[in-house]
């Protein structure tokens, strides 16, 4: 059954443009790994969809040129990464998006990703949404939902 | 001496006894600025009053890090100084040495020991995270919980003596919960501390009033500002155990500011209260640390 389900999957999942193929996997939005905000403040405080469009862009931005975790991004489909960033904020800001990519778990898998490597992420994150002009207290609202991924995130 | 020395060696061997991860890499640094703490009055990772929960050291649980401080505090009457350093393995343990000297300035004078007169003390500690993720757990209410030990050294045992005290060393233990509650921007620390000491035990420990261990407490709340600026104020209980002079609990109104991912700035309105019969001592706590 789980196969003919998977290949239901994969059919229904067409390649965008500009990205890799995937393995198939079973889409839903409880993949994105945090239950999404009541209410529009938290999506307005991000300045909405434009908004989140640039603080993803800006925060991989910096995670790809990032002296200590650059290297973990390098081979990576950036192209799917950011679009799939962009619907998962947006998903749990309750911006109305729907996400579509895998789970924390699976997404990190072989990474290597350490604590310090977290960390700098979180850093790099933080200065997007500062450039963004997102409100210190919304920051960290939102880091709030994002801190437990850790344990699917670091895997060593 | 020699009791604190176990208690050492046994904490460092729980730590390097952590199970390592599979293909784990030792690596330096690594930690969010300000969530190894500052150095407290003790030396351990804290407030300014207050032992926390945290691990001193900007290390990971992949590493090994470390803190260094400087911290004056003057008084309406007298001045504490107080300089020392920290090690924290794998955000597991921390291990702190710090000397504090007590000045009495004019006070010396008056009560016939000599203008400047100093009191100093030795404060070696060992702090254990036992669990907990102070920064990472927001999907918990569970704190990161430490226990640990600071065992003190006073240098005046003669004077402590004259003047009711019982002891000139001393072994704090404690047990302290930190909780960075993230999407309110707070930072909340209790802890509770078994100890016998007389001002931190610049006083000795013990006197003629009381001679055994009593739970204080040790309280700290701060908002975070901005991700380098958390500003907030502590209250800490002392015992009260000298029949010379009573001894009041102390509490604080702090900023703490992270000038760069390796020092730390900490400026603080301090009031100790009554201090070996002199009323009144208010006045600043600064303190400078640098971390790795």
């Amino acid at each position: 059954m789980l196969p003919v389900l998977l290949a239901l999957a994969a059919s229904a999942m067409p390649v965008p443009p500009g990205e890799q193929p995937v393995d198939p996997y079973a889409q839903s939005d409880a993949n994105a790994g945090a239950m999404r905000f009541q209410g529009q403040s938290m999506w307005h405080a991000f300045h909405e969809q434009a908004g989140v469009q640039r603080i993803v862009d800006g925060f991989v931005d910096r995670d790809i040129a990032d002296p200590v975790i650059g290297e973990i991004f390098k081979g990576q489909d950036i192209v799917r990464l950011r679009r799939t960033l962009k619907e998962q904020f947006c998903y749990i800001l309750n911006g109305g998006c729907a996400y579509s990519g895998r789970t924390m778990k699976e997404a990190h898998k072989n990474l290597g990703i350490q604590i310090k490597d977290m960390n700098v992420l979180v850093v790099n994150l933080q200065k997007a949404m500062a450039a963004e002009g997102v409100p210190f207290f919304a920051q960290n609202r939102f880091l709030a939902k994002l801190a437990p991924m850790k344990k699917d995130v670091v895997v060593r | 001496m020699p009791p604190r020395l176990p208690l050492l060696a046994l904490l460092a061997g729980l730590a390097l006894a952590t199970p390592a991860q599979a293909g784990q890499e030792m690596r330096a640094g690594g930690k969010l600025v300000l969530t190894d703490g500052v150095s407290s009055v003790e030396g351990a990772a804290g407030g300014g009053l207050a032992t926390w929960a945290l691990i001193g050291g900007n290390e990971t649980r992949d590493g090994i890090g470390g803190s260094a401080h400087v911290t004056y505090v003057p008084l309406a009457d007298y001045s504490l100084t107080s300089y020392g350093a920290a090690i924290g393995i794998m955000d597991r343990v921390e291990l702190s040495y710090t000397r504090q000297v007590f000045d009495t300035h004019e006070v010396g004078a008056a009560l016939g020991l000599g203008k400047g007169f100093t009191f100093d003390q030795d404060v070696l500690g060992a702090k254990l995270r036992l669990l907990g993720d102070a920064v990472y757990d927001q999907d918990s209410w569970l704190p990161q919980v430490s226990v640990g030990a600071q065992y003190k050294h006073a240098n005046r045992g003669t004077i402590i003596h004259a003047v009711g005290g019982a002891h000139d060393s001393g072994t704090d233990f404690f047990v302290s919960a930190t909780k960075i509650l993230l999407g309110q921007s707070l930072v909340l620390d209790g802890t509770v501390r078994a100890t016998k000491a007389n001002q931190f035990g610049l006083l000795g420990f013990g006197g003629d009033r009381h001679d055994s261990y009593s739970a204080q407490f040790e309280g700290s709340a701060a908002v975070l500002l901005t991700r380098k600026l958390a500003v907030g104020g502590e209250a800490r209980t002392k015992p009260d155990n000298l029949g010379f002079a009573r001894e009041d609990a102390a509490w604080d109104a702090f900023a703490a500011y992270a000038v760069t991912k390796n020092v730390s700035l900490t400026a603080a309105y301090v009031d100790l209260g009554s201090i070996a019969t002199v009323k009144g001592q208010r006045g600043a706590f600064l303190s400078l640390q640098t971390s790795f």
